[in-house]
């Protein structure tokens, strides 16, 4: 079996907060890897150190076996890692279509093209309206972003995640926020993801983890408290503990 | 596949000509026919425009905010005077391009100081290096001629063909040539994946390096690209005006800049035009009316614009102009203050 993203003593403090302690985690080649804690254990930070947005203080960080732990977040994406964040993070004024034409752009390397005009390469257009018909969004396409439904923009939040064509991708709670209404199609998409994609979810809701991952590791102030199979970590007092008051853990 | 055409028509909807940009363009070259008693001020209004274009470039698409963009135009415009005064290049197209190069250059080198940090640190640092640059000019009298400037400018004819005449007939469609050249490539530029990418970085410069676009080397590109049209705005200035003097880097010429893209609007390249022939015509209108005193009403319609009621204004008062954007520009270009402003 081959590891596709690891950390190896992964340190970070805020000031005088240790918030990642000596995280060491290994995420499977095609795993459906969930990472779960209560708020504040450091989830996001984890991810941000992931992906390069943070800088740790100590440890490395490994992609497919190789350290990336100081390479730009730019670098990583081209190298096949790729996320979504927790809260929207899009272009209120682009359109899906540019949104995600961008994304497509960037990585077939014609990002730094200043001359040819948008639109202008079949194969980017094949992309670009394959992702969008994925995602739901080609009646969109062409409205700005800040104007389209919230369950809309989540749904493109992904899709340029994708665009990026990761081998791993890091999912920040894909349904947060999203109505119950729209939640469908969010998971539908999430579980529609092709098993050569190694997929690392960071997530609160509880059904969505054990309905979507084969691995859970979990996360508490900062420090690995314990990992295993979804039946395992269900049955773990300690993972009980944590979380009594906050949520009820059934399988 | 159909959905994929479909897709390459929507994508490349902004980038094909529209009616009304065709008929702004023919409305500036017949202005050249119509008004021959006017080329100083008309050519004086192509200047602005190519300069504030400049801005647009780094403002109205990348984001990044100046208040120096002068030291571009100052580098511009006297690389451009010495190289006439010196006799080093007489073809005045050659020497614009030349000084348009060396405003490149400082471009490139400042651009690095200039992408860090966010808006108010660009403000202070572009600030300090045309300040900089001013003191510069002002010690080193010996090359620009200090507080006099550069005297006895003599330029040959363009292309050893077109001579500059009293009137500013050559130096008008000279400028507007160049000008009309330039608004072309930037056109192109912007409808490029580059381009996008440039308004992804503006929108949301987190996501845009998640996607994997180098954000700092986009933004040093088009700096260095805006410095080169600034350069070239200010070389026009010394060849069509035949003087470059220190207050080329003043500072009332970075901000009227900003205010000129202001009142034009940000992000569709057609604000720096029309932002510099509402401006200009402002100008003239004030100071007919109180000579004197005529930035106190200019000072005023900033104040408005950007203060009171800006959403309403725009919907109102700009109702028409943007009526007629549209038209020029397609989809949402409206006069608009960037948000950076706000």
């Amino acid at each position: 079996m081959t590891i596709a993203l690891e950390t190896r003593n992964l340190e970070k403090t805020f000031g005088g907060l240790r918030v990642t302690r000596d995280l060491s985690l290994k995420v499977e080649q095609g795993a459906r890897h969930a990472l779960i804690g209560p708020n504040g254990a450091g989830k996001t930070t984890v991810i941000n150190q992931l992906t390069g947005v943070l800088k740790p203080n100590s440890g490395r960080i490994l992609l497919e076996g190789q350290d990336i732990t100081d390479l730009p977040v730019h670098k990583r994406v081209l190298r096949g890692l790729s996320r979504t964040f927790q809260i929207n993070q899009l272009y209120p004024d682009l359109t899906p279509l540019e949104t995600i034409g961008l994304a497509v752009s960037e990585r077939l390397g014609h990002g730094g093209d200043w001359w040819r005009r948008m639109g202008t390469r079949g194969d980017v257009n094949g992309e670009i309206a394959e992702l969008l018909t994925r995602f739901h969004l080609l009646d969109v396409m062409n409205e700005e972003t800040v104007t389209l439904p919230y369950g809309k923009q989540r749904l493109l939040e992904i899709a340029v995640a994708i665009a990026a064509k990761p081998r791993v991708l890091l999912l920040d709670e894909p349904a947060a926020g999203v109505p119950e209404s729209e939640r469908h199609d969010i998971l539908a998409v999430v579980g529609a993801l092709p098993r050569d994609v190694t997929v690392l979810l960071i997530e609160h809701d509880m059904d969505l983890v054990f309905s979507f991952a084969d691995r859970i590791s979990v996360l508490v102030s900062g420090a690995l408290l314990t990992e295993g199979p979804p039946e395992q970590v269900a049955r773990d007092p300690q993972v009980k503990a944590v979380y009594l008051g906050e949520e009820a853990v059934n399988v | 596949m159909g959905a994929a055409s479909d897709v390459g028509y929507h994508a490349q909807r902004q980038a094909r000509w529209h009616y009304g940009e065709i008929a702004f363009w023919l409305i500036v070259l017949a202005c050249g026919f119509v008004f021959p008693s006017r080329y100083l001020i008309m050519t004086d209004i192509l200047r602005l425009a190519l300069f504030t274009m400049s801005l647009d470039l780094i403002l109205g698409y990348a984001g990044i905010v100046s208040l120096g963009h002068a030291a571009f135009f100052g580098v511009g415009a006297y690389a451009a005077g010495l190289l006439a005064l010196h006799g080093i290049i007489n073809e005045p197209v050659l020497a614009l391009i030349v000084a348009g190069l060396a405003a490149m250059v400082l471009g490139f080198a400042t651009s690095f100081l200039v992408i860090r940090g966010v808006d108010l640190t660009r403000l202070m640092v572009t600030l300090g290096i045309a300040l900089l640059l001013e003191a510069l000019a002002e010690r080193f009298s010996n090359i620009t001629g200090g507080t006099d400037g550069l005297q006895g400018i003599e330029m040959q004819p363009i292309f050893g063909q077109i001579p500059f005449d009293m009137f500013g007939k050559a130096g008008f469609f000279y400028s507007l040539a160049v000008l009309f050249v330039l608004f072309l490539f930037a056109r192109r530029v912007v409808h490029s994946p580059f381009g996008l990418s440039l308004r992804a970085i503006k929108n949301n410069p987190l996501r845009a390096a998640a996607i994997g676009i180098p954000v700092n080397r986009r933004l040093i590109a088009i700096y260095t690209l805006a410095a080169f049209y600034a350069g070239i705005a200010g070389a026009l200035f010394t060849q069509t005006t035949a003087i470059a003097s220190l207050d080329v880097f003043a500072f009332e010429r970075s901000a009227d800049l900003m205010l000129v893209l202001v009142i034009g609007g940000t992000g569709y390249l057609y604000g720096g035009l029309i932002g510099a022939v509402v401006f200009r015509m402002l100008q003239e209108l004030f100071s007919t009316i109180t000579p004197q005193y005529w930035q106190f009403w200019i000072g005023l319609v900033l104040v408005v614009i950007v203060l009171v009621g800006r959403q309403r204004l725009h919907r109102w008062v700009l109702y028409v102009p943007n009526l007629i954007i549209r038209q020029v520009a397609g989809r949402k270009a409206v006069v608009a203050v960037p948000e950076s402003d706000a």
